[in-house]
């Protein structure tokens, strides 16, 4: 993406400003910022939705595995990138009665041979480790569960761009974990790029390389995950740090006011910020905070 | 492999059909219950939907189809046996109310026809799998646009019954009266509707942009996950059954068939 500026339709407002922003196949790239940001208009840039589905206005340059978007059908778009939205009930066809259907509607679309279609749907599937909800209703499922087929049935596809905007913003604590261990796996097995929008840091914190604030429109930082997640000023962006960051800064300051006497660090069992599977920046510190 | 769950393979001989051909032996069942005046047209469509539906071992199953048409039954035996226009052979007078045997003929027939039509369609829904209907009309030509309106449109009433119920939940929870009289229940309508329409608009357009996201625009035709058997004698049977039908309508019509 460069320079990429784009308006909707029947406004004139620019909702991104002029954004650069890479994603590398293998890697992770997360975007953070306050509400409005244009986190979600961005997903769609990156996607090739807007303006190819949507309309509007799009300006600079945003490509595609090496194709501007602007001159992509929806369909082919499709295939270079995934997307998956914040409500697993919208992204759902609504027509099938298995999970196994839903999976192939989108290979089914591309009119791919039987064989294919197979393959493909037990390779997302098996990528995502939900083999056993093949059979059931996809109406029937949990947000978590359903956020999964949701995954499985973009990657079907075979994306060389994954675009997740706020995958778990709908999800439990428990749906929120079954959905960021398979994209934590499934960042480190394939070799898909994927550019992550979340307001959740500490899961951003888990799978994400890189780290990109979105504010009005424009990035305004960047850089290894653990850097920009410690940094004092993402606050000051709207953005929370990851809880373990809050912690560490809560027993710091607490043990600068000695309200720390008598209290069990261990006891807190924190889960360790561990950062990406991918090689990132400078560690945040990690462990119970000591 | 497509796995069994996905093929569904067929649990009999009737349920084997080709869901085309189960279709128009429905419509014309209910072209002739509907079309073919007097008695006989909706009790033999009664007599081959009943026939049918043991064969195809759904019999017990049209209880509730039979059931679901009792209040438009009940309302056609009423306003026919005490308000038929003209008829003048009265069966006994109940105050200011004259039912007539001619009324009660004609409730009668349209009793049966009403039922004819209800138990035919219910055989067709009972043994034919939506998915399968759809897969069908799509591979007959029908655009994947139209097969998904179809489909969606059918998948959406449980979804939008268990909205409404959602939302009335909700509503009662904050103190929406929508039981007791029946302009208490219209009113609780609104704040129902609202919610809902709204709701359903909101998510048209992610909707949409999910189903862009798979490919659902792509050129061609898309690829049939079930194969759904035809044969030679299936399609003489539709092109019997469907011209059989029109024949016998149109000399009901023209008061050339000899049946009561």
């Amino acid at each position: 993406m460069r320079d990429a500026r784009y308006a909707y339709a029947g406004t004139s407002r620019q909702v991104l400003a002029g954004v650069d922003l890479d994603v590398d196949a293998g890697r992770v790239v997360a975007v953070v910022g306050p509400n409005e940001a244009g986190k979600s208009t961005l997903c769609l840039v990156a996607a090739g939705l807007a303006p190819i589905a949507i309309g509007g206005r799009l300006e600079g340059s945003v490509l595609l595995a090496g194709d501007e978007t602007a001159g992509l059908a929806a369909y082919q778009a499709a295939q270079r990138c995934g997307i998956l939205f914040q409500n697993p009930a919208t992204q759902l066809s609504g027509t099938t009665s298995t999970v196994w259907e839903e999976i192939a509607f989108g290979p089914r679309n591309l009119g791919l041979d039987i064989g294919a279609i197979v393959e493909r749907v037990e390779g997302a599937m098996a990528t995502l480790d939900i083999a056993g909800l093949a059979d059931r209703d996809p109406q029937r499922l949990s947000g978590g569960q359903a956020q999964l087929v949701a995954l499985a049935s973009v990657l079907a596809l075979r994306p060389s761009l994954l675009v997740l905007d706020e995958p778990t913003s709908q999800l439990d604590p428990a749906g929120t974990r079954l959905v960021g261990d398979a994209l934590s796996r499934f960042a480190a097995e394939n070799g898909t790029a994927v550019l992550l929008v979340e307001h959740k840091t500490g899961l951003v914190a888990r799978i994400a390389g890189e780290v990109a604030v979105l504010v009005g429109g424009r990035i305004v930082e960047r850089g290894p995950t653990a850097e920009i997640l410690a940094d004092p000023a993402l606050a000051e962006h709207g953005v929370d740090p990851p809880p373990a960051v809050r912690i560490e800064r809560a027993v710091a300051d607490a043990g600068r006011s000695g309200d720390l006497v008598g209290l069990d660090l261990a006891a807190l069992e924190m889960e360790p910020i561990t950062g990406s599977p991918l090689p990132t920046g400078a560690p945040l510190p990690t462990g119970t905070p000591a | 492999m497509v796995p069994d769950f996905v093929l569904r393979p067929p649990t009999g001989s009737y349920h084997a059909l080709n869901p085309s051909t189960k279709l128009v032996l429905a419509f014309a069942e209910a072209a002739v219950a509907f079309g073919v005046r007097g008695w006989t047209g909706p009790l033999v469509v009664i007599a081959i939907v009943v026939a049918t539906a043991m064969t195809a071992r759904v019999g017990r199953s049209l209880v509730p189809f039979a059931l679901a048409v009792i209040p438009l039954v009940a309302s056609i035996l009423l306003v026919n046996t005490f308000l038929f226009p003209g008829a003048t052979d009265v069966i006994a007078r109940i105050g200011p109310l004259a039912p007539t045997w001619t009324g009660l003929e004609a409730a009668l027939q349209a009793t049966l026809r009403v039922a004819a039509f209800a138990l035919s369609v219910a055989v067709f829904a009972l043994t034919t799998p939506t998915d399968d209907l759809l897969a069908d009309m799509e591979r007959r030509g029908l655009g994947r646009r139209g097969v998904f309106v179809i489909g969606a449109a059918i998948g959406m009433i449980p979804r939008m019954v268990e909205r409404a119920s959602e939302i009335t939940d909700s509503q009662r929870a904050r103190g929406l009266d929508t039981e007791g009289s029946r302009w208490r229940r219209i009113r609780g309508v609104v704040p129902l509707a609202a919610p809902m329409i709204i709701g359903a608009l909101s998510e048209v357009e992610e909707r949409t942009m999910a189903l862009e996201a798979r490919a659902f625009s792509a050129p061609g035709r898309r690829t049939i996950l079930r194969p759904l058997p035809d044969s030679t004698g299936q399609r003489t049977a539709r092109w019997a059954a469907g011209v059989g039908a029109i024949v016998l309508v149109a000399a009901s019509i023209a008061g050339i068939l000899p049946v009561p």
